[in-house]
């Protein structure tokens, strides 16, 4: 082996490569510190103490935060997730275990259309479906607009990480005498659960951040809401109606609302690629 | 077929395990098998040789049935297990009977432990205290308990290949089946680790019928009491295994065994 290899052309092409990537990278990085960090210089006088456990105070009084908002926001995300999940991750198991041909086909399809449907016409829809009937807003309407959100990710992500468990895996099973839903749920499901977890996290994690659906559901909130069948705060509305309005004391609290979302959204991405990396690392360890 | 003329009077047709008669197996249009009519003597070690393509690896996987979850594969002919019927009991009550080794070692990502007590699990009628117990012995017929015994709780996936793949015996014999099946077991292992699998062969061969399917001829030759030998889906031969090596009645199994073609 020569010291002329590699050829010189090959090793600048390797630098200039190596650059331009690294580059890209930085940029994408670079948008995401940005933006929290601007956030946060903005809202930073917002955070304190009574941000995370007062609800709003009359305009011109200090003090008072967004505490029905945060609540609001975790009780939506609980709601959508008892309804997306279940629907997504049985439907998933369905599609990569049992269905074949033409059902295959048309459950992807029809999935993924109904993954495209811009966020605010699935807040029209459940607007008409369930705030009509009810005759006012509601967290239930809201957690259903989301929850239904939630259905294609969580589908095709399950889909996915069942797929990827090996054949052998389940031969292995069926060999043993297991009947093949008892190789799905004692061998195949347990192989893909971490993925499946992450899946759910990350699609949690998407809908955090709607606000068109919620502005015909939930509507808002100046309170607390109780229960599941009054008008809910959320964050991602709070950041809108405290955006828009004309108050300076608002808009320091959109700002540092904005960042305890994007914050949270950070978090929650981070845990779930911590738990993926833990269950690869277990998986073949 | 015909087993060699000068065979003591006890050793001729110990009772047969599997009577497989006109067998045709077909994936999709292709025909896989032709017209198989053979015998799998009870408690013996028969081995299945042959070139890539052959068919015996098909031929193996339908004697659980495991071709079945493939689609568009088809069975025309009959086998027997014992006096019944292959196809008459339901596929999974079949396959706690007649249990497969498979070629890639495949643990489940569990522990150790619960690698072997699966198929344990499955059955209800075995009760929790005795799982133990099974696991052991079963770890102990696949001459892999001393190695294992102090970490049988942590996970499958830390042992060496030659060690899973004891470990897929082990799980294959804890539920005590008749017949044990082997995909060419060890032809992803180093030589130690298939010494150490050929070794175990003989040791369970009086606790179940033994069906191997081999690319190692030498492996063939150590192991098995009879060897089938197949070409293009049809059994050419099928007789002892010292006959099949020594002296083969078919020109085209003595060409395979002398190593002419495969």
């Amino acid at each position: 082996m020569s010291a002329s290899y590699p050829p010189m052309s090959r090793k600048i092409i390797n630098v200039v490569m190596l650059t331009l990537t690294g580059l890209c990278t930085l940029l994408v990085l670079s948008v995401l510190l940005t933006i929290l960090g601007y956030l946060l210089w903005k809202g930073a006088s917002s955070l304190n103490l009574d941000f995370f456990t007062k609800i709003p105070a009359p305009v011109g009084q200090a003090g008072g935060g967004v505490e029905n908002a945060i609540v609001g926001t975790l009780k939506l995300l609980a709601l959508a997730t008892l309804i997306g999940v279940p629907i997504g991750l049985l439907g998933g198991i369905y599609l990569s275990e049992f269905a074949g041909g033409w059902s295959a086909f048309t459950i992807r399809y029809t999935t993924d259309l109904l993954n495209g449907v811009p966020s605010v016409v699935m807040g029209i829809f459940v607007y008409t479906l369930v705030v009509v009937p009810m005759h006012h807003f509601s967290t239930l309407a809201g957690g259903i607009a989301l929850g239904i959100m939630m259905i294609p990710i969580a589908l095709r992500s399950t889909e996915d990480f069942l797929r990827a468990v090996p054949r052998s895996l389940r031969e292995g099973g069926l060999a043993l005498g297991a009947s093949k839903s008892e190789t799905i749920l004692t061998i195949v499901i347990p192989a893909a659960i971490y993925g499946i977890l992450t899946g759910i996290m990350l699609d949690i994690a998407r809908v955090a951040g709607e606000t068109a659906p919620l502005l015909f559901t939930a509507f808002g909130n100046l309170f607390n809401s109780p229960g599941w069948l009054q008008p809910s705060a959320s964050l991602p509305v709070i950041i809108y109606t405290y955006a828009i309005s004309p108050y300076e004391e608002w808009h320091k609290q959109a700002w540092a609302a904005g960042f305890v979302l994007l914050s949270g959204l950070l978090v929650l991405n981070i845990i779930s690629r911590l738990i993926l990396a833990r269950g690869k690392k277990i998986s073949h360890g | 077929m015909r087993f060699a003329e000068d065979e003591p009077a006890e050793e001729q047709l110990p009772w047969p395990q599997f009577t497989v008669s006109n067998l045709d197996f077909y994936y999709g249009n292709h025909k896989a098998l032709k017209g198989i009519n053979l015998i799998v003597p009870n408690k013996r070690v028969m081995a299945f040789i042959g070139p890539s393509g052959c068919g015996k690896t098909t031929l193996l996987r339908t004697l659980n049935r495991m071709n079945e979850t493939v689609p568009g594969t088809r069975v025309e002919g009959s086998i027997r297990l014992g006096d019944k019927d292959l196809f008459s009991v339901p596929a999974t009550r079949l396959r706690r009977v007649v249990g497969m080794v498979f070629q890639k070692p495949s643990p489940f990502p569990k522990t150790i432990f619960d690698n072997v007590a699966y198929g344990l699990r499955l059955d209800p009628t075995i009760r929790r205290n005795e799982i133990a117990d099974k696991v052991e012995k079963s770890l102990r017929r696949a001459a892999l308990w001393d190695e294992v015994k102090d970490k049988l709780h942590q996970s499958a996936n830390g042992i060496s290949g030659g060690q899973q793949q004891r470990l897929c015996i082990a799980r294959a014999l804890a539920v005590e089946p008749e017949v044990l099946l082997l995909d060419e077991p060890c032809s992803a292992l180093d030589p130690i680790s298939t010494a150490k699998i050929e070794d175990l062969l003989f040791e369970i061969k009086n606790l179940c019928t033994i069906v191997i399917v081999t690319h190692n001829m030498l492996q063939a030759a150590r192991v098995a009491d009879y060897v089938g030998f197949f070409l293009n889906g049809e059994l050419i031969e099928l007789n002892r295994a010292k006959q099949i090596f020594q002296n083969p009645e078919n020109q085209q199994t003595q060409d395979y065994v002398t190593g002419r073609f495969g």
